[in-house]
């Protein structure tokens, strides 16, 4: 398979580089021989550390991206977005209320929402986000639990929103109050109180001093469940 | 995207093939043809890949050549200055790594009581863990038991696990899915609350619990925002280079650098907890991997030079299904879960040539062996690669079935064009995990007093070879208890005058051998800059 690996030029935190146009955006920058500290983690799109802004050179648009997930285009203008302050509050999880007020409460500034849908258009995982926004200040929290799920607190779109929401807290804050008070496993907890009452310290005890052919022939003749 | 004709051709191929397979299970592997397998074509078993060590507690063990080069290192505290009678932050119980075990760690601890400062190369909850996609074990069903995860586990360790820390990890696997379950993780659940579980390689019961294909990320968020509510003080971008120990010989502290001021500052702990992750950045024979930027084996390298043995250090865990293109997700994870979901693995005639289920050593071997030996292989970027036939999820189980449950691997492929619902992937093996480590026993401690270890820096629980979801299981079960056997300890532990010493005498034995490199390690970052940039 053959991509091409045709030059470009993209500048990087105001520097001017060229570079094949097959690479992502933090490759673009190893390669140009930034040694990267800040602004990289995960490199497979799961953590939000690599959030950039660009541009491309000569037009209007602003745009947001994760570094590691996408690649360069022919003109770009890429600055960082990094340790971008949110308004995270401090709770305990234990003790907030089991009422679909709660998220209100404590992030009060959902309410000046003035849907402006600035944070969709910004958010590099195409989520909703003023959906699930709107969810939490209507107190759908499943809802707003779900829409948020692949968020990954990049918080690019806190850094557009022109009533300083900080989204992925508050998505963050109804994921948690949704698996918390999500439906009991009962086999979990039946598990959890065999195990203290000792049911399984004798087999266990058993394996642990078997020999390691006794435990190959075991393990080779266990049953596995389709 | 340009694709070649063999390309074209093979995938068509995997496409004619894909309706008869649906209805067939290959069939498992017998343990002499494993054992074979593994010894011909396991990277674990290359003979010129490794090094024998000279110095420290595991003299005459063969590790890794890069894993060696840095156990073997120089110390960054030589050749600076630093005042150890200045102490910019004392502390109960100092946590070394942000990650899943040290942020449980540090839960546990504070819920003792004690103060905890928790340092972090990157920011809070930069790790494997946010990665981990698949789920996590736990043996909480009926006709499922502790003792049938101890069997499975051990077999896929290849009968080499600690028992005593098997023992361990799978009598605490449901209290820790209960633990995660009432802190907020949304693992996926029917809805009378009956934990939805799956298959994942070598398991003989459906045990993995997940959170869609985000188990990880969804762990470390909620494991993140408790640690940031519970008054722990935490320091980023500070990787720890040095342990400091008093002069009875017990864990009293570390040395931390900062990249920002690019300072040393002195911590002082009464105990001290490494928890900071694995090695896959160090690109063992050359392998992509799958791992976080900052898989550096800096824990190995700062528990080595005190004096703390490692176990299994030459057993690595390579994921069989990395990403071998697109270019841009090259070596990038691709969950095993895609194989639980039944989605079978085709050379490139087409034919599936293992059961998809075998643990990952044996599944690696296979895939190396189709590609080298067997030349069945489809060229990728920079080698033979084979399919993950994934439309096969969807036709098994029906329509929506990767959108609930695969939607960061959908995700992933479609940024760069691929829809993984209609066509299949290439993939190739990628560095994945670190199966040893550190010695720790039950109680997560060193042989040195008040250091404790957990996560993936730790060795023994695995034996030679990890099965799926036994890992976010680890971080959990062992991160809790060293946070709170760590807690403890510092009650009544009183350290004496902090040194260095252990570090000269460590730097005296490489002078006695004559190892003069002068490679500094831990190592702390990778360097991806084609020999331009800052060097080192």
């Amino acid at each position: 398979m053959n991509s091409g690996n045709h030059m470009i030029t993209v500048h990087l935190l105001g520097k001017k580089f060229s570079v094949p146009d097959d690479l992502t955006i933090m490759r673009a920058m190893e390669y140009s021989g930034f040694r990267l500290i800040r602004g990289c983690g995960c490199r497979s799109g799961f953590c939000g550390a690599c959030a950039v802004i660009y541009r491309i050179q000569g037009h209007t648009e602003l745009r947001s991206a994760l570094a590691c997930q996408t690649k360069v285009t022919d003109g770009m203008c890429v600055g960082r977005l990094e340790s971008f302050p949110i308004n995270k509050k401090r709770y305990d999880i234990n003790r907030l209320p089991a009422v679909n007020t709660v998220i209100g409460q404590v992030y009060p500034e959902i309410f000046h929402c003035i849907h402006c849908n600035a944070c969709t258009k910004s958010c590099p995982q195409h989520l909703s986000v003023m959906k699930y926004i709107a969810a939490a200040s209507r107190g759908d929290y499943a809802s707003c639990a779900a829409e948020s799920f692949h968020c990954v607190s990049c918080d690019i779109c806190a850094s557009r929103c022109p009533v300083k929401i900080s989204h992925s807290a508050v998505g963050l804050l109804a994921r948690r109050l949704t698996g918390k008070h999500a439906p009991v496993s009962r086999h979990l907890e039946q598990r959890i109180r065999d195990v203290e009452a000792g049911v399984y310290t004798g087999r266990l005890d058993q394996l642990k001093h078997l020999s390691v052919p006794e435990l190959q022939r075991l393990y080779n003749d266990r049953h596995i469940e389709k | 995207m340009i694709y070649t004709e063999e390309f074209v051709e093979s995938r068509a191929r995997v496409e004619a093939t894909r309706t008869q397979r649906l209805h067939e299970e290959p069939r498992r592997f017998e343990a002499d043809e494993k054992r074979k397998l593994l010894r011909e074509f396991h990277p674990d078993y290359s003979r010129k890949d490794f090094t024998v060590l000279q110095v420290g507690p595991n003299k005459g063990d063969k590790v890794p050549h890069e894993l060696a080069d840095l156990l073997q290192g120089r110390s960054r505290v030589l050749d600076r200055v630093i005042c150890l009678e200045q102490i910019r932050y004392d502390t109960d119980v100092l946590v070394i790594g942000g990650g899943g075990a040290g942020a449980a760690a540090a839960i546990e601890a504070r819920k003792q009581g004690a103060s905890v400062f928790l340092v972090t190369k990157l920011r809070l909850g930069d790790s494997n863990t946010g990665m981990a996609e698949g789920g996590i074990q736990a043996a909480d069903k009926d006709g499922d038991s502790p003792a049938i995860h101890y069997l499975d586990a051990l077999g896929g360790g290849h009968f080499k696990n600690d028992p005593e820390l098997l023992e361990q990890l799978v009598l605490h696997g449901p209290e820790a899915i209960q633990w995660l379950d009432r802190l907020g993780v949304m693992f996926d659940k029917e809805p009378d609350g009956m934990m939805i579980t799956t298959h994942g390689g070598g398991t003989s019961r459906r045990r993995m619990h997940a959170c869609a294909d985000y188990s990880g990320a969804e762990i470390m968020r909620v494991l993140r925002d408790e640690v940031e509510d519970e008054n722990i003080q935490i320091m980023p971008y500070s990787p720890a280079v040095e342990l400091l120990l008093d002069e009875n010989g017990s864990a009293a502290g570390a040395v931390i650098y900062d990249f920002d001021t690019e300072e040393y500052a002195v911590v002082r702990a009464k105990s001290v907890i490494i928890a900071t992750g694995g090695s896959g950045r160090l690109h063992y024979q050359g392998f992509p991997t799958s791992n976080h930027y900052g898989s550096t084996a800096d824990g190995l390298v700062l528990a080595y030079r005190a004096g703390v043995p490692l176990i299994y250090a030459e057993a690595v865990q390579y994921h069989p299904t990395g990403a071998a293109y697109p270019p841009q997700i090259y070596g990038a994870l691709v969950t095993e879960k895609v194989r639980s979901l039944g989605a079978m693995l085709v050379n490139k005639d087409g034919a599936a040539f293992l059961h998809p289920l075998e643990t990952r050593d044996v599944v690696a071997a296979a895939i190396i062996r189709e590609c080298t030996a067997r030349k069945k292989g489809v060229y990728a970027l920079h080698g033979p690669a084979l399919w993950l036939d994934t439309p096969m999820v969807n036709l098994l189980h029906g329509e929506g079935t990767m959108e609930r449950s695969l939607p960061a691997m959908i995700r992933m492929y479609r940024k760069f064009g691929i829809d993984i619902r209609k066509e299949p992937i290439l993939i190739y093996p990628t560095l994945h995990y670190q199966n040893g480590g550190i010695c720790i026993d039950t109680d997560s401690a060193t042989k040195i007093p008040g250091l404790y270890a957990a996560g993936e820096d730790v060795g023994g629980i695995h034996g030679t070879n990890r099965l799926m979801g036994n890992s976010l299981l680890d971080i959990i079960v062992f991160g809790r208890i060293a946070g709170n056997r760590a807690a403890i300890y510092s009650r009544t532990a009183r350290p004496g005058r902090l040194t260095l010493e252990h570090v000269r005498r460590f730097e005296q034995e490489r002078a006695a051998v004559g190892i003069d490199s002068v490679l500094l390690s831990p190592k702390l970052l990778p360097n991806y800059t084609h020999g331009r940039g800052l060097e080192g």
